[in-house]
């Protein structure tokens, strides 16, 4: 079931397209922001908003790589791996991360703090490396600038 | 010398937002409408101007305009959609237009909607750009309030409305018809083309895709002149570009220079040459679906139309260096990685193919590689070679390989005949110093 917050939101997405279906990502999107990841219930609710069918919604979800169909951590850490980042060590960084918090690319810590995903070039290529956590970017992150910029996000 | 698109954008991060706009010399294309300025006297400048695509293609902007069906009889609505998916790796520069001066955008794509009869808008952002569409939403908040957006312009009948959409990821949204296919809520594969979307595209009507930094320059056009326009260029491609330079340069960054800048310039002037310690070996002009230039190409003038083809082509001007200290085969698998995994999955020569090149340069840097498996590299060139793919990701995908095969033959021939990569320990230390 949508919360009313929820429908209201996705009241306001469909104004801005002619057919219900455009408002899809900012849909799924919307719903991640209150949920953390869509489930297949969440699937459900929002495909019936839609009046579009769970299976082709699930098409679209599952095409995105922002959008989430397993669970996250409670914040999540985008490690950027395109060329700039690569020329500049980003492996450093992806290495730096695991030893430090025991976490794989693709995988939660076992306390539910922390996803590590890989991210196409985030295109901050003249601060390279770059990496996002949840939405703010960083520049230049250096392995051993990681402990103390993720201690904003507990 | 002018810098329309940037001369005011502060360097310090911060945004203007319409006051500032305004003070500046913001919407003032606008009167130009109210003083009698037609669509066709739009489209007509715009052509004279010489303006070509910025997203990496180089169409020219008003050969591309000239195919929207116009007059009473035009299907209605038409679409403008400024593509603002910016995920070509090495590319940033529509970023700092967007972050630095939001209603740049507004303005050229109110602009754009008016010499195509357009009225409606969108921009198509790539989701990662969290601060770009925190200060697109506020200035069309504030184009609203202003009554640029929403209400008949002054002296003319035209009213324009303007969307923002954040997208979630995914490089191949930003081919124009995928583009399309995300925007309508769909899966983002590409449509065949014809019919092109100037005539049929988003929801079947007429729609005009274009770059966001193409869409800056129009007001200025405007307020300027065709030849104003021209005489920025040092080539016959008219205006400034946004260039910029990753990798190990001593400053990298971006700079708005004339079309025709040589990457000599960008690099020795600009960037401040190589970093400490490192030499230069080659550089991809645009993004990385464009082919590696090396020292005998530094002087060419960086632009679309004079750019030889047997070099390449310049992309998106955002160039990525590559050092003696970098292993070419490493940068190149790197990319067809990137390729591989963003590839949509809806032709097969991508979506096999692409592993395919990613594995073989794989064993290239673990020396499991045979020299059999050079020559399947260079066969992959010609089989996902343009015309045998369904869109351009995978043709774009061979340019960066086929001209490393070319010029970093010796390296790719030493990583079979010593068994790995000669690079592996000295990139390992290189990393961890940089």
């Amino acid at each position: 079931m949508l919360s009313d917050t929820e429908h209201r939101e996705l009241e306001e997405a469909i104004k801005h397209y002619p057919d219900k279906r455009g408002a899809a990502i900012d849909a799924l999107l919307t719903i991640q922001r209150h949920r953390g990841w869509i489930s297949d219930d969440s699937l459900l609710d929002i495909a019936q908003f839609l009046e579009i069918t769970a299976e082709d919604l699930d098409s679209i979800a599952t095409f995105y790589n922002l959008v989430f169909r397993k669970p996250v951590g409670r914040h999540v850490a985008f490690v950027c791996d395109s060329i700039s980042c690569w020329i500049k060590g980003c492996d450093q960084v992806q290495e730096q991360i695991k030893d430090l918090y025991d976490v794989d690319l693709g995988q939660t810590t076992a306390d539910g703090r922390l996803t590590v995903l890989p991210i196409a070039c985030l295109g901050h290529c003249e601060r390279a490396p770059a990496m996002m956590i949840d939405h703010d970017v960083y520049g230049e992150v250096t392995p051993d600038k990681i402990d103390v910029l993720m201690d904003k996000y507990k | 010398m002018d810098y329309p698109l940037t001369k005011y954008i502060h360097h310090d991060g911060a945004s203007r937002m319409l006051r500032e706009y305004v003070k500046g010399g913001g919407y003032r294309s606008l009167q130009r409408l109210t003083a009698g300025m037609a669509p066709k006297d739009v489209q007509r400048l715009v052509g004279e101007a010489g303006l070509r695509g910025r997203g990496g293609g180089g169409f020219p902007t008003g050969a591309k305009w000239s195919f929207v069906p116009m007059g009473s009889n035009a299907p209605k609505p038409k679409y403008i959609v400024a593509n603002g998916d910016e995920m070509e790796p090495g590319t940033f520069k529509d970023r700092i237009l967007m972050e630095g001066d939001p209603h740049g955008l507004v303005e050229g794509m109110i602009m754009a909607g008016y010499a195509l009869d357009a009225e409606v808008g969108y921009i198509f952002l790539r989701g990662e750009y969290h601060l770009s569409a925190q200060r697109l939403n506020q200035a069309i908040a504030e184009a609203y309030a202003a009554g640029y957006l929403g209400k008949p312009l002054p002296g003319t009948t035209f009213r324009f409305d303007l969307h923002l959409h954040s997208s979630a990821g995914r490089y191949i949204c930003g081919e124009e018809t995928a583009l399309i296919n995300a925007l309508e809520g769909k899966r983002a594969v590409p449509r065949a083309k014809p019919p092109f979307p100037q005539t049929v595209g988003l929801w079947g009507q007429p729609t005009i895709v274009q770059n966001v930094e193409t869409l800056y320059n129009i007001p200025h056009i405007i307020n300027n002149g065709a030849d104003w326009y021209r005489r920025l260029s040092r080539t016959q491609d008219g205006g400034t570009k946004m260039y910029g330079i990753s990798g190990r340069v001593r400053n990298p960054g971006w700079w708005e220079l004339p079309l025709g800048t040589t990457a000599r310039e960008l690099l020795e002037q600009h960037a401040g040459g190589m970093a400490e310690g490192v030499r230069f070996r080659g550089l991809l002009p645009g993004g990385i679906s464009t082919a590696f230039m090396i020292e005998e190409h530094l002087d060419l003038p960086l632009d679309f139309s004079s750019f030889p083809p047997e070099v390449g082509r310049l992309g998106t001007g955002t160039m990525i260096i590559l050092d003696d200290q970098t292993c070419p085969v490493g940068f190149v698998l790197n990319l067809e990685k990137f390729f591989a995994r963003e590839s949509c999955g809806w032709c097969t020569p991508c979506r096999e193919g692409l592993p395919w090149v990613a594995k073989l340069l794989s064993a290239l840097e673990e020396g499991r590689a045979t020299s059999d498996d050079l020559s399947l590299l260079e066969m992959h060139t010609k089989w996902l070679a343009p015309g045998h793919t369904f869109c351009g990701l995978a043709p774009g995908a061979m340019a960066p390989l086929q001209s490393a095969l070319k010029y970093f033959r010796e390296d790719f021939e030493r990583h079979i005949t010593t068994g790995g990569c000669p690079w592996s320990k000295k990139s390992a230390q290189q990393r961890v110093l940089a």
